[in-house]
């Protein structure tokens, strides 16, 4: 799960975790009062989107009087701000946060997650703060700096000072990141987070360390014990129809392709999606209706389906371990006539009773088109476009 | 033979009350596996169709003489679970719990790496030998007996797999999944190790997804050892788009890491036949394994 930016920061002070000052504001705050607010001569208006690289997409404005801060505010509200995160169609800004200004002497990059070659929560540091990581690490991995903890003796003083080493700090900004590091993983533990990201952590002018930006993304696993962080979840930021799947236990990712897909388990679903492509097809989604595949199970994944209005066609395939297919193919059957079908359906479904199946769905009034094998099923869907 | 199951195992289930505990417990049992045990804290004493439940896995290994665990247990408690039963002397844990946080599954990790216990999972669809004993929920009709190995991250998929493996007379030794989840016990190389030094396979297929560093693991381990059987290779989500998890926690493309061509290209560099689509990956085993024969 993701959250933005300014309720990061509200953690990060939580833990006692330096951040700017700042307010969050939407179309209906008067950003003039929070300006006035914080005080200072310049201020930071930035977009609060559920996506990366907003600067270069120009959603981070450095402004120097209350007019100038009404007038970023509401020019970013007002666009849909693209970057390479977004895709082209961009995405519509609800709120921006509006920051005192920092002076900076430094930029740092620094981050926290579960390495999996490990097993262990590990902290990746470098002295080139404020530029994308990946590209750092593609271009001068040397200036990439890795401190792997062990889980059953935390974080120790030692590799904090290390950290603080390889971000080349000197003076009262070593202390200080010994216990922003302490306090960062004491957050990570605590609130479950699967990444901390801190782009750029910077040292002022005066020498001291400030987490100038803030992304965190919690295990959406633990979130049974994080009614807090539930609390934060802002579902405009969600694909309408991802957010209604997900209510109804449905893994489902929107693409841009003409086929839909229902598929029981993620393997599958993704092997059936690139095998549409492979035979000349554009899978519209990825979609599990999960292990068991019943009846109600199907009928909710025909109208999510549905609703995304490029689907062409829709390929189902089930292969019923210890679901029966048999029950299944009565499934299809009945939401297919609930949903008002109007786009052709290719069945292949295989595993137990995918006899009795076959011969329930060719007698159904709806005309299905049954598939033989995977690869059947993908030439047929494509086909029948 | 085979690796980790065969008719020398006993099952614990962990958590046989509950719905699937009880229905897959019957399952593996009609499949011909002896499922000793259960376990359900609170309600030892009482039987589940012919299987006596304990309060622990411990008097289930004193008892009964359990050596193998199937864990049902709900999210919350399955890091538990998974422990009590290392601490109780059993080898080989199966967890077929989906959705444990990954901070309750690091100290776990570590915890069974001080012990001579296997991990298998979470979030896996678990182990069979054909013919032998099935210890998970996959369907056991679609298998067969023979030589062919398989390691999977995925779970219908898996099943798809074998199918086309039985469907040309290939039949399986043993095949596993290892789990979807970031935090796994035994993964590829673990398995393709034991598998070398089992008789009965001949080949071992690799099913491996987007996301994490598992088949590149793999393919370092087949160059390292200079791996003595055919190694036969599929990844799994060619079209998914970056930055998105696919169903299974682990299967994300992050940074531009992990994507299925890269996957593809190490597997081919390590000698690896890589499945093409996935309709041919029955096809692809059979050309591999008669090229050695």
């Amino acid at each position: 799960m993701n959250v933005h930016e300014y309720q990061a920061k509200q953690i990060f002070r939580e833990y006692g975790i330096p951040v700017p000052n700042g307010k969050m504001c939407t179309r209906d705050d008067p950003v003039k009062e929070a300006v006035r607010e914080l005080g200072g001569d310049t201020w930071v208006v930035k977009a609060q989107v559920h996506a990366g690289g907003r600067g270069k997409g120009g959603g981070v404005r450095v402004v120097h009087s209350v007019e100038e801060a009404e007038k970023a505010a509401e020019e970013i509200l007002n666009m849909r701000l693209v970057t390479k995160q977004t895709g082209a169609e961009g995405r519509e800004v609800r709120k921006v946060l509006v920051e005192e200004g920092v002076a900076i002497a430094k930029e740092l990059y620094l981050s926290m997650l579960v390495d999996r070659a490990s097993n262990a929560p590990v902290i990746i540091c470098s002295e080139a703060g404020g530029m994308e990581i990946e590209e750092v690490a593609a271009e001068t991995p040397e200036k990439i700096h890795r401190e792997t903890i062990d889980p059953a003796l935390g974080l120790r003083a030692y590799q904090t000072r290390r950290i603080a080493k390889a971000l080349g700090l000197t003076g009262p900004a070593v202390r200080q990141a010994g216990k922003m590091l302490a306090a960062l993983y004491r957050l990570f533990g605590e609130k479950d987070a699967s990444l901390v990201e801190i782009n750029p952590l910077v040292v002022t002018e005066q020498g001291d360390l400030i987490a100038l930006d803030a992304k965190l993304q919690f295990d959406d696993n633990a979130m049974f014990r994080h009614e807090e962080i539930l609390a934060l979840r802002d579902v405009e930021e969600e694909d309408p129809l991802e957010a209604q799947a997900g209510e109804l236990n449905l893994s489902y990712i929107r693409l841009q392709g003409n086929i839909g897909c229902m598929v029981n388990g993620a393997g599958l679903a993704m092997a059936t999606m690139d095998l549409i492509q492979y035979v000349g097809g554009a899978p519209a989604n990825f979609l599990d209706v999960g292990g068991g595949a019943s009846a109600a199970s199907v009928e909710k994944a025909f109208r999510i389906i549905l609703a995304d209005t490029r689907v062409k066609a829709i390929l189902i395939n089930i292969f019923g371990g210890i679901v029966r297919c048999d029950r299944v193919a009565q499934g299809v059957a009945e939401a297919a006539g609930k949903v008002d079908l109007k786009v052709p359906v290719v069945v292949r479904l295989e595993g137990t009773n995918a006899e009795e199946a076959r011969t329930i769905l060719e007698g159904s009034s709806i005309e299905f088109v049954v598939a033989k094998n995977l690869r059947d099923a993908a030439e047929k869907v494509v086909s029948a476009l | 033979m085979g690796i980790l199951v065969d008719d020398t195992t006993r099952v614990v289930v962990q958590g046989i009350t509950g719905k699937e505990g009880s229905f897959h417990a019957k399952g593996c049992r009609e499949y011909g596996t002896q499922v000793v045990a259960g376990v359900t804290p609170g309600k030892g004493g009482q039987e589940q169709e012919g299987v006596p439940v304990f309060d622990s896995v411990q008097d289930a290994v004193d008892r009964e003489g359990a050596n193998t665990s199937l864990i049902f247990v709900p999210p919350p408690f399955a890091a538990d679970a998974i422990l009590e039963a290392a601490d109780a002397g059993i080898r080989l844990i199966v967890c077929i719990t989906e959705g444990i946080p990954v901070r309750d599954m690091i100290p776990v990790y570590h915890a069974l790496k001080r012990k001579s216990v296997n991990l298998i999972g979470p979030n896996c669809p678990g182990v069979i030998t054909p013919g032998k004993a099935k210890v998970g929920i996959m369907p056991g009709f679609i298998h067969l007996a023979g030589s062919v190995g398989v390691i999977s991250r995925s779970g219908t998929l898996t099943y798809e797999a074998v199918k086309q493996l039985t469907d040309l007379e290939l039949g399986q030794s043993t095949c596993i999944g290892i789990g979807g989840d970031p935090i796994i016990g035994l993964r590829f190389a673990d398995l393709l190790e034991m598998f070398a030094d089992d008789e009965q396979t001949k080949a071992v297929l690799l099913i491996g997804e987007i996301g994490g560093t598992a088949e590149e693991e793999a393919a370092e381990y087949i160059i390292r050892s200079k791996y003595p059987k055919p190694v036969i290779g599929f990844v799994a989500g060619r079209t998914a788009p970056p930055g998105r998890r696919m169903g299974h926690a682990g299967a994300i493309v992050s940074g531009g890491k992990g994507t299925a061509d890269e996957k593809q290209k190490v597997m081919e560099k390590a000698g690896m036949a890589v499945c093409p689509s996935p309709d041919a990956i029955g096809k692809t085993v059979k050309e591999a394994l008669s090229s050695v024969a």
